[in-house]
């Protein structure tokens, strides 16, 4: 069973302290909404975690199953078991899908996976994604919809298993439809029990489908109140404003 | 995008991205630059005197690095020489013919004076016949391995008209080599040629190559630019007739002092003919230099015309330098399509770390975004055997960069 652990975690952008200090505690088959509003730092906590380079951790800790996850470059956490699904994936022109999963399946799981297995088990969760089989031919991500780019994600997080899933605004640009598919993969990976998903939200909405155990939320940097799936329903009534000091915002 | 005008002289600025050691990337636009001329009013001519002596101001050499082209414009005698092989194939004749032979100059009269000095300096030419409504199903591969020392060549490849063929131009080897090749695409044929510069880090080559397309001929052309110290390749296509289709692509990935220069120029003269270009660089390393110069023109009785011409370079690393001249001449007013667009750019490290958050490890996923940058060039090239050794030396030259690149 896996625990992600963050510790007082504070980051900063060009010099700019966006987190001040985050404590939080993932373990396997535990689901926690990060909730806040816009430019509260839900999406640095991410990129910190995953390791992005623009994102420089100024102090606090974070391991995984008590291993230092923040000496791990970007791709030792990932095959250590951290994905983050992006709020805004990126285009990797002349790539194709195919390729790209394969390349990432083989590095996540130590070996190249048999092709035969491997195709069926790609256009399998393709289609639970609702997803056109023609998508493994195209370019990653290029010309793809706003919904398709989140499907493109989830497929990812079901073909790669992390121990941790952090999943950025996965519900944001998506139909009703969309986010009823999207949050079943969600669920299916939830379900298997091995996952810790952290649900990094703006909205209730998509949490009427996945249920999160605990709700924190995130305003200018740091968590202001923390509970369970009651909290989501505070928010959902009152929104942030109660969260919000007079003069928060810079 | 242009489209219909009459006479329109269209100058892109020269656009450059230099990245200093250290530094982050700049673009930045050239002056005025060279004053507005037809590309079509460039003296051509087999006499070498025909050309002034270069100094490097001219816009045809303003780019080139003249003291390193180990004396070709000086008409330095041949010392070196060229072992050139080429693979027997069915319904393909190779011959050797003099200078004065008709064949050779049928298609390319030298532009500049290298190419004249080149012509001057071959002591005969290897003629590569396709005969009419021959269909070469293996390519056929021409060998050229060059010596230490100087060598001149002439290759005339001749398509009959409704043949079908790929021929694969392989160049290795060092020294220093000044060339011209003549491509006749016969009515109706269908060809590819693929121009591979593979050779020595310290080789030298410059060569000027020139196609004629016929009517309702297509060429596919591709020029793969990975070795030498300097290679300054200068491909020109004419129309022998209306329906003719042109499409030219290049790859180059120029590592550490290397200096890849292409210089195209697309004449379309006969109505309703296409052209492509589609150029893709990649630059790694200090002092790493790559020119692209695309002259495309539309004269005044090519109405129906359609070309689009793009060069895109990616800057992996500090200290290189791209230069990219899109030109493009129109003097019809009835043109079906005309474009073109140049963008430099640094590598893309959003993308890496999209790969990398994958799991795949940096030079891994380097390499996966460069080949991604050169799928549509690469997928120009039918050959799969050829198409994966091209791919796997691109691999190759992303990972190990020579020693002069870590500098
Ligand atoms: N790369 C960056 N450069 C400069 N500032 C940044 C950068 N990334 C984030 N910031 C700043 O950090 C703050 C938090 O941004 P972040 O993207 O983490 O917010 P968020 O909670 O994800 O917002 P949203 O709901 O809009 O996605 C904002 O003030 C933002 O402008
Ligand atoms: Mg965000």
């Amino acid at each position: 069973m896996s625990t992600l652990e963050i510790k007082d975690l504070q980051v900063a952008v060009e010099d700019k302290e966006i987190l001040r200090g985050i404590s939080l505690t993932v373990k396997a088959g535990e689901t926690h909404a990060i909730m806040g509003p816009n430019g509260s730092g839900k999406s640095t906590l991410a990129y910190a975690v995953a390791g992005h380079p623009k994102y420089t951790v100024t102090g606090g800790s974070v391991t995984l199953d008590g291993e230092d996850v923040l000496s791990m470059s970007v791709d030792e956490r990932a095959r250590a078991g951290v994905f983050l699904a992006m709020q805004y994936p990126v285009e990797v022109p002349g790539v194709s899908v195919a390729n790209f999963l394969r390349s990432a399946a083989t590095q996540i799981r130590g070996e190249a996976p048999k092709l035969l297995p491997w195709n069926r088990e790609l256009k399998a969760a393709m289609a639970e994604l609702q997803m056109d089989p023609a998508f493994s031919g195209r370019s990653v991500n290029e010309g793809f919809s706003g919904g398709e780019k989140k499907r493109h994600e989830i497929l990812q997080l079901e073909l790669l298993k992390p121990k941790i899933a952090i999943l950025d605004e996965t519900d944001s640009g998506l139909d009703v439809d969309a986010l009823k598919v999207v949050s079943e993969g969600v669920n299916r990976v939830r379900a298997g029990g091995e996952t810790g998903t952290l649900l990094i939200t703006h909205y209730t909405r998509i949490l009427r489908y996945i249920e999160p155990d605990f709700v924190h939320v995130l305003v200018d940097g740091k968590v202001v109140e923390e509970g369970g799936p009651e909290l989501a329903q505070v928010l959902e009534d009152g929104g942030y404003e109660r969260f919000r000091p007079a003069a928060a915002t810079s | 995008m242009t489209t219909a005008a009459t006479k329109n002289v269209e100058r892109k600025p020269a656009t450059a991205v230099s990245v200093a050691p250290g530094s982050a990337a700049t673009e930045r636009s050239g002056g005025p630059g060279a004053p507005v001329a037809s590309r079509a009013l460039r003296p051509t001519s087999r006499e070498v005197d025909a050309f002034a002596p270069v100094t490097g101001r001219e816009e045809e050499w303003r780019y080139t690095p003249l003291a390193r082209l180990g004396g070709l414009l000086d008409g330095v005698a041949a010392d070196g020489s060229a072992e050139v092989t080429v693979s027997e194939r069915e319904g393909v004749t190779t011959s050797r013919v003099p200078m004065s032979d008709p064949l050779v100059g049928s298609v390319l009269t030298p532009a500049d004076r290298l190419s004249a000095v080149a012509m001057a300096s071959s002591a005969d030419a290897l003629v590569v016949r396709i005969a009419a409504e021959a269909v070469v199903a293996e390519p056929v591969e021409i060998d050229v391995r060059t010596s230490a020392g100087t060598s001149y060549g002439h290759l005339v490849l001749d398509v009959g008209a409704h043949a079908r063929a790929t021929v694969v131009l392989d160049h290795t080897g060092g020294g220093v080599r000044g060339s011209n090749t003549e491509i006749r695409v016969g009515d109706g044929a269908r060809v590819t040629v693929v121009d591979v510069h593979e050779q020595d880090r310290d080789a030298v080559h410059a060569e000027a190559q020139a196609a004629s397309v016929g009517r309702d001929a297509v060429l596919r052309h591709v020029v793969v630019t990975l070795g030498g110290d300097l290679i300054r390749i200068t491909p020109t296509v004419t129309y022998a007739g209306p329906g003719g289709d042109a499409e030219l692509a290049g790859l180059f990935l120029t590592g550490a002092g290397q200096h890849h220069e292409h210089q195209l120029f697309v004449d379309h003269e006969p109505p309703q003919c296409r052209s492509r270009v589609l150029y893709k660089g990649a630059l790694q390393g200090v002092g790493a230099h790559a020119v692209w110069v695309g002259d495309v023109r539309i004269g005044a009785r090519a109405e129906g015309t359609d070309t689009y011409e793009l060069n895109r370079n990616l800057v992996l690393t500090d200290g290189a330098r791209a230069d990219s001249v899109p030109n493009l001449e129109i003097e019809t007013g009835e043109v079906t399509g005309a474009g073109h667009a140049s963008a430099t750019g640094r590598f893309d490290d959003e993308q890496l770390f999209y790969c990398m958050a994958r799991g795949i490890p940096e030079t891994a996923a380097r390499r996966l975004v460069v080949r991604g940058f050169f799928a549509d060039v690469l997928s120009r090239v039918d050959d799969e055997p050829l198409r994966d050794r091209l791919l796997a030396r691109v691999d190759d030259l992303l990972e190990a960069p020579t020693p002069a690149d870590a500098a």
